[in-house]
């Protein structure tokens, strides 16, 4: 019906369980989004120490290689579609709707839907342990992955398949509800060009996963087919398929997924660099204009994960993958021009922030060079390559979603974090992550291959690794810390108020956190920053605010 | 019920912009919609459609992909039925002038000629799942038999799973329409559907290009 009216049983947050498995609010879905990517954030990080003890001495037998083998794919795999792209789903979950003045996203049933797929298809790929397990690499090449070549490459392999199908499903419900929600429901006066910059990014990300996605659903069909009935017609050559297809498909979606989880991350950047320098942001439409280059540029570079398969044409997919290093480049500018001569307050969201400048410039320069052919060939399928996508995924998203989680905790909880544990957290992690992943470049150079479950002595690798290994463990302690922090926090933090950090989105113009409708009234928006205009031009202030109108995105057909 | 308390019923929001919210706690799903432009629905509809279209293009670029390695294609002991696939090249085809009569009819208000096309469409959705069935029940090559008997069924597999996804979607408009919903102006499942099923259709032709008259 045209006008649906809800009556919430009660107003407040904590709710009994059966709410929250029947919640379609977004706040709620984006609360479960966090919690599911934290627990999920926990088990793969278990993985990766044992990645780590296994590696920390050479000759090492602590797992053996076939469980080990097991750990790095799950891993990856956990990492990127388990604690990435849904942490960032929930941030924005949360988030867009109240920056755009919204009661909801566009399709709330919907979304409900996007979640629940999340952790159904989580227990389908961590089921493969239990299934002769899924040992083929996050990128699950064949032949590898294409029929059983022993340990690893059975069942299990069939079962994290489907549940990367089930999150792919997931993800492009996602996209198609958030672009919906950003085109449909903004409050009156919130044009494109006045949308928040972690709105702007989600609307690129979303594009991105909505072109992206299904062709890997595709590849993954194909690889699933291939196993089950057509024994490699589709990607074994011997059988007349072809491998290279298998790549081509994997990286035209993997790359695109790397600005999905990575744009985001530069959103929420952007959204605490101004607050926290006292300052706007230096080229909002530069920054936009960067972020969109940066969305089209990403379907024109898959093929730099191929260089060395030499069936690519290496010339153009060098040259569009270093032209992605300038609208990059524009972005380091807008940041680091928005803290010039700003006021900085330098609270635990702004330390994340300078944190991810400093690691992701790093991950950045480290994959320009990536982009340069005769190095690529170096250094394929090197610790060097893992070196770079720990600096872009950890330093660049990770630091950018702590960020978010400490921007925005107060509106969601009502509390601060805990500004002391938050400054230990932080610190742990710039030292864990630069002490684990730095040595590993070396180690890339020197010619250690990724993947190995172990290495001799004679390899003169031992040292290196060990300090990779204990950087891996000070990261751990970070992430302790965090978690505690997250606990104690929401039980005894320091009451937040509705604007702690005196922001300048609509977020900050309800309650913290927000009610089940999110506003009573809109503030008037004459600008990208609405409630900057509100506190200080008294023009805009003078203004009536506008009514929430209701009207229903959903139920209208 | 009637067609005009049905109407009343669903009368849009944007008839009465601010009935019954002031200062109270009551929530919609949704808010502030953008003035004009697409109805949400339909907008959700056409970007889901962005994505299947996607999952289709990965398809065919893998088909040219493998049909470009091999030496003769399709291989000479593969025989396709071509009358029967133009045959059902026409039944869906018409079926998207079909729709196209069922979302005039409702556009128009007519809620029983609406019906009427759409339940025609559907009949036709289920002839040409019939004749597909048919077809692989009679061809004389099988999903595993080498790389073109994987592409054909893989590909016509999973269009065939897109043309029954749309007949469900059908079946549920005829449901909601029995129950008195749809009129004049609301009526974007509607136009969600049938713009879905000219997709299903698009893809069709694509693929019957491909598959029969390119080899």
């Amino acid at each position: 019906m045209a006008t649906t009216t809800l009556v919430p049983a009660r107003v407040g947050y904590r709710s009994s369980i059966y709410e929250w498995l029947t919640t379609t609010d977004h706040k709620k879905i984006g609360a479960l989004y966090l919690t599911s990517s934290l627990i999920f954030f926990l088990l793969g990080g278990l993985q990766a120490l044992g990645i780590r003890s296994q590696l920390a001495f050479p000759d090492q037998a602590l797992v053996d290689h076939g469980t080990y083998n097991e750990y790095f794919t799950i891993h990856g795999t956990t990492m990127i579609f388990l604690f990435a792209m849904p942490i960032l789903s929930g941030l924005a979950n949360y988030i867009v709707p109240l920056q755009l003045g919204a009661a909801d996203m566009a399709f709330p049933r919907i979304n409900a839907l996007g979640f629940w797929l999340v952790p159904m298809g989580g227990l389908m790929i961590y089921s493969s342990y239990f299934f002769g397990g899924a040992a083929v690499g996050w990128t699950g090449y064949v032949p590898l992955s294409d029929g059983n070549f022993g340990p690893g490459t059975g069942q299990g392999v069939d079962l994290w398949i489907v549940g990367l199908i089930v999150l792919g499903a997931s993800s492009i419900l996602g996209a198609v509800n958030f672009l919906a929600t950003i085109f449909k429901l903004r409050a009156p006066g919130l044009t494109m060009w006045r949308l928040p910059i972690f709105v702007w990014t989600v609307l690129v990300t979303q594009t991105l996963a909505l072109f992206a996605i299904p062709v890997f659903t595709t590849a993954l069909a194909l690889l699933f087919i291939d196993r089950n009935f057509t024994h490699g017609a589709f990607l074994n050559p011997a059988v007349g398929g072809n491998a290279v297809l298998w790549q081509h498909m994997f990286w035209f979606f993997g790359h695109p997924e790397v600005y999905i989880m990575i744009l985001p991350a530069m959103g929420v950047i952007s959204e605490v660099v101004p607050v926290f320098s006292r300052k706007p942001l230096f080229g909002y439409k530069a920054f936009i204009g960067a972020t969109i280059a940066i969305g089209l540029l990403a379907f024109g570079v898959w093929a730099h994960h191929m260089f060395a398969t030499g069936a690519v044409y290496l010339p153009f997919f060098s040259l569009l993958t270093g032209l992605i290093g300038v609208p990059t480049g524009i972005k380091f500018f807008n940041w680091l021009a928005t803290m010039w001569r700003g006021q900085l307050n330098l609270a635990t969201p702004m330390l994340f922030a300078i944190g991810f400048l400093a690691l992701f410039l790093i991950g950045g320069l480290d994959g320009a060079l990536l982009a340069a052919v005769p190095f690529d060939y170096d250094v394929t399928d090197t610790y060097w390559v893992v070196a770079h996508l720990h600096y872009v995924l950890f330093g660049g998203t990770a630091m950018g979603v702590f960020a978010g989680i400490y921007y925005w905790f107060p509106k969601m909880s009502g509390r601060l974090l805990d500004e002391r544990l938050g400054r230990l957290h932080w610190l742990l992690l710039m030292i864990g992550v630069n002490l684990a992943f730095f040595p590993q470049h070396l180690l890339g150079l020197d010619g250690m291959p990724r993947r190995i479950s172990t290495y001799p002595a004679s390899s003169g690798w031992g040292p290196l690794n060990l300090a990779s290994t204990i950087g891996a463990f000070t990261i751990a302690a970070g992430v302790a810390v965090f978690f505690v922090n997250i606990l104690v926090s929401l039980r005894s933090g320091e009451p937040a108020g509705d604007d702690p950090w005196d922001g300048t989105t609509l977020e900050w113009a309800t309650t913290s956190p927000p009610p089940p409708y999110n506003f009573e009234s809109v503030p008037p928006v004459r600008s990208e920053r609405p409630l900057f205009d509100l506190k200080h031009r008294p023009a805009v202030a003078a203004l009536a605010p506008v009514p929430a109108a209701p009207a229903d995105g959903e139920a209208g057909a | 019920m009637t067609a005009e308390a049905g109407r009343l019923e669903q009368r849009p929001a944007a008839e009465a912009p601010n009935e019954g919210h002031e200062g109270s706690a009551e929530i919609r799903t949704g808010a502030h919609p953008v003035a004009g432009g697409t109805d949400t629905t339909i907008l959700g509809v056409l970007l889901f459609i962005a994505s299947e279209a996607m999952f289709f293009a990965g398809l065919f670029a893998a088909y040219f992909t493998l049909r470009t390695k091999a030496t003769t294609w399709p291989p000479g002991d593969i025989h396709l039925d071509l009358p029967l696939a133009a045959a059902l090249t026409v039944v869906l085809v018409s079926s998207s002038f079909t729709m196209e009569g069922a979302v005039r009819a409702i556009q128009a208000g007519d809620r029983r000629r609406m019906v009427r096309w759409l339940s025609v469409t559907l009949g036709l959705g289920l002839l040409f799942l019939a004749g597909q069935l048919y077809d692989y029940a009679t061809l004389d090559f099988s999903f595993s038999s080498g790389v073109y008997g994987a592409a054909f069924f893989t590909m016509t597999g999973f269009h065939g799973a897109h043309v029954a996804g749309g007949v469900v979607a059908m079946f549920a408009m005829l449901g909601r329409a029995s129950q008195g919903q749809f009129t004049a102006r609301h009526h974007a499942a509607v136009v969600g559907v049938s713009a879905y099923w000219h997709f299903v259709d698009l893809i069709w032709v694509a693929l019957f290009s491909t598959l029969y008259l390119l080899r």
